[in-house]
């Protein structure tokens, strides 16, 4: 019964990216840059809502009782939750936007393939479905990075920026802790590790095209899967949980 | 084939065909006026479902559950979706995307009213979805036949997706009745806010309408506001009484004789106000437009200079 409690705190984990990361995507929703892009971006944050629910879901039905994917989303407070902290920093500008979603969306394709062959068979039927988005959301990501890294020189700048501040971020994507070592060592959970190196090459490449430089600033910070959290995420809870905290118990 | 003899297009000739309910295409000839009114209509209505992303879009944040969340998704993306139709529509006619947005940006053309209202609870997004999609579906259903084909052909589309819309927007209305005091209260006092405006989208009566006429002769316009607005309080009256809501008009009664209802006066000075600039929202919906289409400037250019770049280099290589 131990593995159970750990593919739902695995499970809650993923949830907990898909959510906050969409989350920050919806913020563009009638913001974007044009209308065709307010489109995308929207479809982005539902593909990421949706994966969330998935993830949720099966994580409530391991816990039993009156949890639903609700109660993930909305009665945990900060230190509860384990997304990676690339996910909750703010939207920033469009290029910020841009590389946080293309860091995440080259880790999150590779790690979704990798999960199709989980043993944990409801956690591989996720996968399988969030991986033909990833594949989309990719490409898209790939092509908005080549577009304003090598645009015009306010673009490329930005894109610069936006690639050194978040670059200390993408460290915490390939470590793995106890409960996930267990979940590997069974055949459940993905190793990260595994396709470390594969990101690197993938984003250094496209780096390289897009005539950004790779950052080779040495700092890092991590913490987001232990619920060490930025000062930003109480807030976007705070917004997120609004309807649930003020009228708790609801039907809505 | 059998006669050299060209006919000039006339008005007469463009009526005629009009009259016999065929479809103006974008390469036929068409008055000025009607090409001119058309511009003004449809970018209006594009401007209309873009404009509306705001006071929905409010709410994707804070959607009380992750399904309502999804769902609000869902719907604001086909909203952009319509703009983007609706756009394309009035681009067949000879205008561009950025003159239509220059219009908006400008204030000479105008988005639909309503949405200078705020969506200040949750319950708004269910009155939204419910009462302002219902009264856009009558006034699209009627313009499915309308005699621009393109305009005709995107009503299409866009009342297939509406009907969803509405029918989640009661929804949110009906859990909201079947909940606590709270929730009640909270749904009443959106339907409250939400009624009157809801009327007033179908636009003056007929009689004091500046282009009704013309506009209903071109079959531009198919069905006169007065009854499209006696079908629109006919539905949703009964649709709140079902669910335990009341209608915010005194005067509202059922009329045996002539088989609608009958319902009160209309504030046209509270219409006139809020279409002249004084809504709750005006400033804000425009300043929101406005400073996104601003901050993407850099991305745009960057876009058209990294297109320019990928051409140049293909050029050389060939």
């Amino acid at each position: 019964m131990t593995e159970r409690t750990d593919i739902s705190r695995y499970a809650v984990r993923l949830g907990d990216d898909a959510l906050i990361l969409g989350h920050r995507v919806s913020e563009w929703t009638s913001r974007a840059p044009f209308l065709e892009e307010d489109l995308a971006v929207t479809n982005v944050a539902l593909d990421y809502v949706g994966r969330a629910r998935m993830f949720y879901q099966y994580a409530a039905e391991l816990e039993g009782g009156d949890t639903t994917e609700d109660t993930f989303a909305y009665t945990r407070d900060a230190r509860a939750f384990t997304n990676l902290l690339l996910c909750e920093l703010p939207r920033g500008d469009f290029a910020h936007s841009v590389v946080r979603q293309f860091f995440y969306d080259a880790y999150a394709l590779p790690m979704l393939q990798a999960l199709k062959g989980s043993y944990d068979d409801r956690l591989a039927a996720i996968a399988a479905k969030a991986e033909k988005e990833s594949t989309y959301h990719l490409r898209r990501g790939r092509e908005w990075m080549l577009r304003l890294g090598d645009g015009t020189e306010e673009s490329h700048a930005r894109m610069q920026a936006a690639v050194d501040e978040l670059w200390g971020y993408t460290h915490e994507l390939f470590e793995v802790d106890e409960l996930e070592q267990r979940l590997i060592d069974s055949g459940i959970a993905v190793d990260p590790r595994l396709f470390q190196h594969d990101w690197h090459d993938n984003v250094a490449g496209v780096l390289r095209e897009a005539t950004l430089s790779l950052p080779e600033a040495d700092w890092s910070i991590r913490g987001g899967r232990t619920g060490h959290h930025t000062e930003y995420l109480g807030y976007l809870l705070a917004e997120l949980q609004f309807m649930q905290r003020a009228y708790p118990g609801l039907k809505w | 084939m059998t006669d050299n003899v060209v006919a000039l297009p006339s008005e007469e000739q463009f009526q005629a065909r009009i009259d016999a309910e065929e479809k103006i295409e974008p390469k036929d000839w068409m008055p000025e006026k009607y090409r001119q009114t058309l511009i003004r209509q449809i970018s209006q209505h594009a401007h209309s479902e873009v404009i509306g992303e705001q006071p929905e879009g409010n709410w994707i944040s804070r959607a009380p559950t992750l399904e309502r969340k999804a769902i609000l998704l869902a719907k604001v993306q086909d909203e952009a979706g319509h703009g983007l139709y609706l756009y394309s529509a009035a681009e067949t006619l000879g205008i561009t995307r950025e003159e239509l947005i220059d219009r908006l940006h400008k204030g000479t053309s105008k988005y639909a009213s309503i949405f200078n209202y705020p969506s200040i609870t949750w319950a708004d997004i269910g009155a939204i979805g419910w009462l302002v999609d219902s009264a856009a579906i009558v006034n699209q259903v009627s313009l499915q036949n309308t005699s621009y084909g393109p305009y005709a052909r995107a009503m299409v589309r866009i009342c297939k997706e509406e009907s969803f819309h509405q029918r989640q927007g009661y929804h949110i209305m009906m859990t909201l009745m079947e909940g606590s005091d709270e929730q009640k209260a909270m749904a009443q006092d959106s339907v409250n806010r939400w009624w009157w405006p809801a009327l007033m989208m179908f636009g003056p009566h007929d009689g004091e309408s500046a282009h009704s006429a013309q506009n209903m002769k071109w079959k531009i316009k198919r069905r006169a506001n007065d009854d499209l607005r006696q079908q629109f309080v006919d539905q949703a009256v009964q649709q709140a009484h079902a669910i335990g809501l009341e209608v915010p008009d005194p005067d509202l009664k059922w009329n045996e004789e002539r088989g609608h209802y009958d319902f009160g006066a209309i504030d046209w000075a509270e219409f006139e106000r809020v279409v002249s600039g004084n809504g709750p929202c005006n400033r804000q919906r425009l300043a929101h437009h406005v400073k996104a289409h601003e901050e993407g400037a850099w991305v745009r250019e960057a876009m058209a200079a990294y297109d320019a770049k990928r051409r140049a280099r293909k050029a050389n290589v060939a």
